[in-house]
């Protein structure tokens, strides 16, 4: 089953924590809420779950054609199941009546509930801990047991709230890979907050970006990563951080900070005169130049962290910080000048105001 | 300084600390023996008046029974006026102890999960109650409970006693509930427990450390006030430490038979210690108190 949020808005006291939105999750998808801490991902979460209710504005449960309102209903009517970022499992239960604990509010049989538990422990990979209590055992097995009860049920809407934030590296994968086929399988919405780009990649069929109590924007995930709205989701959506750069053209040139020009050639020759703010992630910004018409900035090293394939240089160009992505090991001392190169082609342009005026093609934004 | 001067101060060092830590550990055991005669005495001194005639406890000292004796024991356990006396004390601090925290558990639950008007000054003044010394109630309580025929029932004091050990339960129970996150709560609510099917499977186990210190207390409190417990009994439902000194001057100073009620009335304090030892320490190093 879907759900609908219809101009949902969550005031508390004076603050507002939700702004006016409205947001339609279909049966069976998977839908990543990409948004920094404190953005709202949790607040939006709790209002769809039915654990706070919205100051203004409707939730509904949709089941084909047929939508059933459920503002303001108790969660327990509800079919929701939600993990949270904070491992939450029954102290005084064991693993396995953790698990089963929607089961047996339910009523199954014994028998039922027995099976059930123990193909759900296979999955998650609990099955020698089934006798334990859960704060004897490690924080991934704590949060895979949490999330074997929130799937167990079989609930329509299934909340994910960063599950994985607190996990070691190596679990992390693993169980992102596990995820999506676990939920698959259902029909059930289910959402996953994140801080993080690459899961949202990775995981959802669709992108929420929210930003200040906000959803930016809300689509495809590759679509919205490769052309966001505005500069706001484009921002939320890099990692390592989007690097600006402010310019304006006057008459076929670019003016740069710092008074230089470049001639606006390539994907930026069809912009009208104005200001701009261009915007690229950081695999684009290069040491080497990638065409002719690349535009090239000298820039002071400051920190160079490197994972063995491939090197974030940091730099301080002007004004801006920027991180460039260099593939191999590249050491560079803090101090070192560089010049970096971007194409055009793959540069992103923002109005003043913020909103995206120009995108590189689909290809060279990716 | 070099590094052979400081080689040969090591071992010259630990010498010293280790005398030092001999020294220590004597040291210390004496004072702990000092002290555990000191605690213990008077003690041991009623257990063997409680085991004495009275004849050998006015004839001069002796540091132990020249000849063991149990008519004490025996007088107590069949003497109705003796034995009632306990039974009233431990009735009105069973129903005081249960009242207490049947009601304290509800408040302090929504001390630590809602925000509500005043809830903070609330809190406080409930503390505050502790505050006033039990005499001032007594008056009071008397008249109330004379004109609605509560008078001399174990019921009186239970209730008087709530007056005291309400609050403190409700102030002890709200720290360990705190620590309770709140995630809980709402996980058992998407699991679909019901309200009252939460609290009493899920929330109440995982505070089972709380409630066994909170009824400590409301325990101690009770067992050991006398002022009230006094002033709103006579005959039927009369404390036992009340007894104790309403004999007295029956027929002089019965020694033995006074310290062996002494002994009795320690014993329900042992025990409900020895069975809330393990909570007790969880307790208090989870919760605040």
């Amino acid at each position: 089953m879907g759900l609908v949020l219809d101009k949902v808005r969550r005031d508390v006291g004076a603050v507002t924590h939700i702004h006016e939105t409205s947001l339609r999750l279909e049966p069976g998808s998977l839908t990543v809420l990409l948004g920094a801490t404190l953005a709202g991902k949790t607040s939006l979460m709790r209002l769809m779950a039915g654990l706070d209710r919205p100051s203004s504005g409707r939730v509904l449960v949709t089941d084909g054609a047929a939508e059933t309102d459920v503002t303001g209903m108790p969660v327990r009517e509800r079919s929701v199941a939600m993990v949270y970022q904070q491992f939450i499992n029954y102290p005084n239960l064991s693993v396995f009546e953790n698990i089963a604990s929607p089961l047996r509010v339910k009523g199954l049989p014994a028998t039922e509930i027995e099976t059930r538990v123990r193909a759900m422990a296979a999955i998650m990979k609990l099955e020698p801990y089934l006798e334990r209590l859960p704060l004897s055992l490690s924080g991934g097995q704590q949060q895979r047991t949490a999330m074997a009860r929130a799937l167990i049920k079989g609930a329509d809407l299934v909340l994910l709230d960063e599950p994985l934030a607190n996990l070691d590296y190596k679990l992390r994968e693993e169980l992102r890979e596990e995820l999506p086929k676990i939920v698959r399988g259902s029909n059930a919405a289910v959402v996953y907050a994140t801080t993080e780009p690459q899961e949202a990649l990775l995981l959802g069929d669709c992108t929420a970006t929210l930003s200040k109590g906000r959803i930016t924007q809300h689509g495809r995930s590759a679509e919205v990563y490769r052309r966001p709205r505005d500069l706001i989701t484009a921002q939320i959506f890099s990692d390592p951080p989007l690097n600006l750069l402010p310019v304006s053209r006057r008459a076929g040139q670019l003016l740069l900070p710092g008074g230089a020009a470049a001639p606006a050639a390539g994907a930026l020759a069809g912009l009208a005169d104005g200001d701009y703010q261009l915007g690229f992630r950081a695999h684009h910004l290069t040491l080497r130049p990638q065409s002719a018409e690349s535009l090239s900035f000298a820039a002071t090293v400051t920190v160079s962290e490197i994972t063995g394939s491939e090197s974030f240089i940091h730099l301080a160009c002007g004004a801006d910080d920027w991180v460039a992505l260099a593939a191999g090991v590249h050491e560079l001392e803090p101090g070192a000048q560089v010049t970096v190169h971007v194409d055009p082609a793959s540069v992103f342009v923002f109005a003043p105001d913020g909103a995206l005026a120009h995108a590189p093609s689909f290809l060279a934004a990716a | 300084m070099s590094a052979e001067t400081m080689t040969q101060a090591v071992p010259a060092a630990a010498a010293t600390t280790a005398s030092r830590r001999g020294f220590g550990v004597s040291g210390g055991g004496i004072t702990l023996s000092l002290y555990l005669i000191f605690l213990m005495l008077p003690i041991y001194w009623l257990v063997i008046m409680s085991l004495k005639t009275n004849a050998e406890i006015t004839s001069g000292m002796t540091l132990w029974p020249q000849q063991i004796t149990f008519d004490n024991y025996r007088t107590i356990f069949t003497d109705a006026s003796w034995y009632n006396g306990y039974i009233s004390s431990l009735s009105y601090v069973a129903i005081n102890t249960v009242l207490s925290i049947g009601l304290a558990l509800p408040a302090a639950y929504a001390f630590s999960r809602y925000r509500f008007l005043g809830d903070k000054h609330l809190f406080f003044w409930l503390l505050s109650n502790r505050m006033a010394p039990p005499a001032i109630f007594a008056l009071p309580f008397f008249n109330l409970y004379s004109a609605i025929g509560l008078f001399d029932t174990p019921w009186a004091v239970a209730l008087a006693h709530c007056l005291f050990n309400v609050p403190l339960a409700v102030w002890i129970l709200e720290g360990f509930m705190s620590g309770v996150p709140r995630e809980i709560d709402e996980t058992a609510y998407l699991d679909g427990y019901s309200f009252p099917r939460f609290f009493a499977r899920i929330f109440m186990p995982i505070i089972a450390n709380g409630i066994g210190v909170t009824a400590f207390f409301c325990f101690m409190f009770s067992w050991v006030e006398l002022l009230l417990a006094r002033t709103l009994t006579t005959v039927n439902a009369k404390p036992i430490a009340a007894t104790m000194t309403r004999t007295v001057s029956a027929a002089g100073m019965d020694w033995g038979l006074l310290a062996a009620a002494g002994v009795l009335t320690l014993v329900p304090g042992v025990l409900v210690i020895w069975f809330v030892r393990n909570h007790i320490a969880k307790g208090f190093a989870l919760g605040r108190v």
